[in-house]
């Protein structure tokens, strides 16, 4: 009765405020403030691990040799690769499983429930079970592939030429499920009428997917691939697990480097540079991104 | 009832008080010689009622966990069994107590211990009377390998036809590719055999305490003994170049296949599965090798082989108290207690390895266990990596640049030499050296 009178006097903004302040307020001091001291951070030469050194501003130096450093495009490039390869094979994978499952058929339900149990793992595990799958004497992998065609022993994490691959074919594993599920949400959402339609109009089956199902999909397609893009572009605990960024450098990661530069040599003005860099990058990326979606959706 | 209530929370209380005021928390990796001090603080409680609780890291993780741990002033530790490579942050971040007053008051002489040690694990700036731990356990890089095979005589004889000499000891890395690469491949017993398991790990330190065993004893040197921290033609000499050329030769020759991102426990597990013929591996890992080979048939150990001259990888600790400890006082006992020469040689008797002279000295050492007397020769040769404060900078872009020359085969031995100098004036720059 007591708590009825006391919140009987508030106006629908103060409520609002009630519900949406804790969230503020987390926001603020988890997400923006860090970002904040990220940024002043990038214009000073500060070692978080020297203690009593003051940092000194040293203006865009760090941006000038984050941008100059040769490493950096490198890591750049890894990543590049590696995010085009994991969306591209998990948007077509994941379309493909989406079309197979939206179809009626028995076990269809087990057997979702069975593609979509890796992406419920931990990305650290995975990355731990998969360099014994990988292991060149004893792994699974190998043995499915060399009963195919005997490829001889072949070292996917050791090979700078395959290690790239072994990374793609993991988080392929792992997360084709999470695009599948989305693509599916999209084509049960398609009316039945339409392929009605399209069958009174002696429409292909071929003519269908493309002037139907796939229209109408892309667009949660899309929406799945932005979420895996962003996820990727910051991958980090599998590929550590799996690689550790080797051999050499061949898998290292921007977000692998960012974490070796800021928590292991501790160079925090520089970093901060980095991740305000790669920050801008997919803010950009995807600000574009979903402008381009918007406008499919629209059409 | 209300007695017995009364009486329950005043001991628990009681308890309580009691647990906090008389215990300390021990950090180190965790690995076998940490069990083996685990049992050995056992006397230190009955004989002093304080408990001590130990929290054992994973290798890989060590260093990350331990150093974020003194950045932030933790308070989690107040005993660290840290890597030598620690002790200068320690000493210049001020996250070690120095030492020497309490030295002095309690009697404990450095001169009672191995004097590599002493200048390793305990010294900062290096060579100095600044003491920043008490050498803990002494360790270097050694080789264990299959004295079974070796004893074969068709093995032997086929061996000695194709190179001229018995298989034994290799007395240099020539020595020791010869005879790696021989059981490359090679079927013992129905099954496929290998080389060797070195040192090929890249996210922490592995690869780089395994190339450097290679260029100590081909004669590398980090800088210019008369210009501090002037490492060209140093530390990219032509043997040090030679010494990389030669770790990748053995790698692509004689390791198993897939380890290529291989330490401690991938070495020791290729090794006891009977996959290779050597194994490379700190001196730490031998009792428990040894244990499992009681009448010393299976297994042999040799300090690592000598090329241009004789070398080794230093590893090894010392033990220090932490400065943000509130039981600095319970800690310094604990030294005090482990520093004495009955301990030590409790120490040595339960698989650790004490860096006293009393233990190392004394007749029996050299024949108390297969592996001492190589242990012995080992700390006479010990070089260690930079123990700068900047060591975590310093050991990252090597890491990098020798396993992107040796496991993935990518550019040359001298250009990643030279990346890795790049690196390191960068930061000698940064921290004001250069």
């Amino acid at each position: 009765m007591s708590v009825k009178k006391k919140f009987k006097g508030l106006s629908d903004k103060a409520v609002a405020w009630l519900f949406i302040g804790p969230s503020v307020f987390l926001l603020l001091a988890i997400n923006i403030y860090p970002l904040i001291y990220a940024i002043r951070m990038s214009f000073t030469n500060f070692y978080a691990n020297k203690i009593g050194r003051e940092p000194q501003f040293v203006g865009l130096k760090n941006y000038i040799k984050v941008l100059n450093k040769e490493a950096i495009w490198e890591k750049m490039q890894v990543t590049a690769n590696f995010m085009f390869w994991t969306l591209l094979l998990q948007a077509v994978i994941g379309l493909g499983l989406a079309l197979l499952l939206n179809r009626k058929f028995k076990g269809n339900e087990l057997l979702t429930t069975l593609i979509v149990l890796p992406m419920m793992l931990s990305p650290a595990v995975v990355g731990v079970f998969w360099t014994y799958l990988y292991n060149p004497q004893v792994g699974l992998f190998n043995y499915v592939i060399n009963f195919f065609h005997d490829f001889g022993s072949f070292d996917m994490i050791g090979s700078s030429v395959l290690a790239p691959w072994s990374i793609v074919i993991v988080d392929t594993w792992m997360w084709t499920p999470f695009t599948m599920l989305i693509c599916l949400a999209g084509l049960r959402s398609v009316p039945n009428y339409l392929y009605e339609a399209a069958e009174v109009d002696r429409a292909s089956k071929w003519q269908q997917f493309i002037y139907i199902t796939l229209p109408s999909v892309l667009p949660f397609l899309l929406l799945a691939l932005l979420f895996r893009g962003i996820e990727n572009f910051k991958m980090f605990d599998m590929v550590v697990e799996l690689t550790s960024g080797g051999p050499g450098s061949a898998t290292e990661l921007a977000s692998i480097n960012l974490k070796r530069e800021a928590f292991e040599k501790w160079k925090t003005g520089y970093s901060s540079a980095f991740a305000v860099i790669l920050f801008v990058t997919i803010f950009g990326f995807g600000n574009v991104y979903v402008k381009v979606m918007n406008k499919i959706k629209e059409r | 009832m209300k007695k017995i209530m009364i009486l329950l929370f005043v001991s628990l209380f009681s308890f309580s008080v009691n647990s906090n005021a008389k215990s300390i928390t021990l950090g180190w990796a965790a690995w076998d010689p940490a069990n083996a001090l685990q049992e050995l603080t056992k006397e230190f409680t009955a004989e002093t009622g304080i408990d001590v609780n130990f929290e054992f890291v994973p290798w890989p993780n060590f260093a990350d966990r331990m150093l974020n741990e003194l950045n932030n002033k933790g308070k989690t530790f107040d005993l660290l069994i840290g890597d030598s490579q620690w002790i200068g942050a320690g000493a210049v971040y001020g996250h070690y107590v120095k030492l020497n007053d309490f030295f002095d008051k309690e009697g404990i002489s450095m001169n009672d211990f191995s004097p590599a040690t002493v200048y390793a694990y305990s010294t900062w700036p290096k060579g100095s009377e600044n003491y920043y731990a008490l050498p803990a356990m002494g360790d270097a890089l050694a080789w264990a390998y299959r004295k079974d095979w070796f004893d074969r005589p068709e093995l032997n004889s086929e061996f000695k036809k194709k190179h001229g000499y018995d298989l034994g000891v290799p007395a240099n890395w020539n020595q020791l590719h010869d005879m790696c690469s021989f059981f490359q491949g090679r079927e013992i017993d129905g099954q496929k055999r290998y080389g060797a398991a070195i040192n090929t790990e890249r996210g922490s330190e592995g690869i780089t305490m395994g190339v450097t065993a290679a260029m100590y004893a081909w004669g590398m040197e980090y800088e210019n003994p008369n210009k501090p921290y002037d490492m060209e033609g140093f530390f990219n000499s032509p043997q040090a170049v030679e010494a990389v050329e030669f770790y990748r030769k053995l790698y692509e020759d004689c390791a198993p296949p897939g380890h290529s991102d291989a330490y401690m426990v991938a070495n020791l597990d290729a090794y006891k599965s009977g996959q290779v013929a050597f194994q490379m591996n700190w001196y730490a890992f031998w009792p428990g090798v040894s244990k499992e080979d009681s009448d010393g048939r299976v297994s042999g150990f040799f300090a690592n082989p000598k090329q241009n001259v004789a070398a080794a990888t230093l590893g090894g600790q010392g033990i220090s108290v932490v400065k943000y400890s509130d039981k600095q006082d319970l800690a310094l006992e604990y030294i005090k207690w482990f520093a004495r020469p009955d301990v030590q040689q409790k120490w040595w008797d339960l698989g650790g390895y004490s860096c006293h002279n009393d233990v190392l000295n004394s007749p029996s050492f050299p024949t108390s266990t297969v592996y001492a007397q190589g242990f012995l020769d080992s700390m006479g040769i010990v070089k260690d990596f930079w123990q700068e404060p900047t060591f975590v900078e310093l050991m990252l872009p090597m890491q990098e640049a020798i396993h992107d020359y040796v496991v993935n085969g990518k550019g040359t031995a001298k250009g990643a030499l030279d990346k890795i100098i790049e690196e390191w004036v960068e930061v000698f720059e940064a921290d004001g050296k250069l």
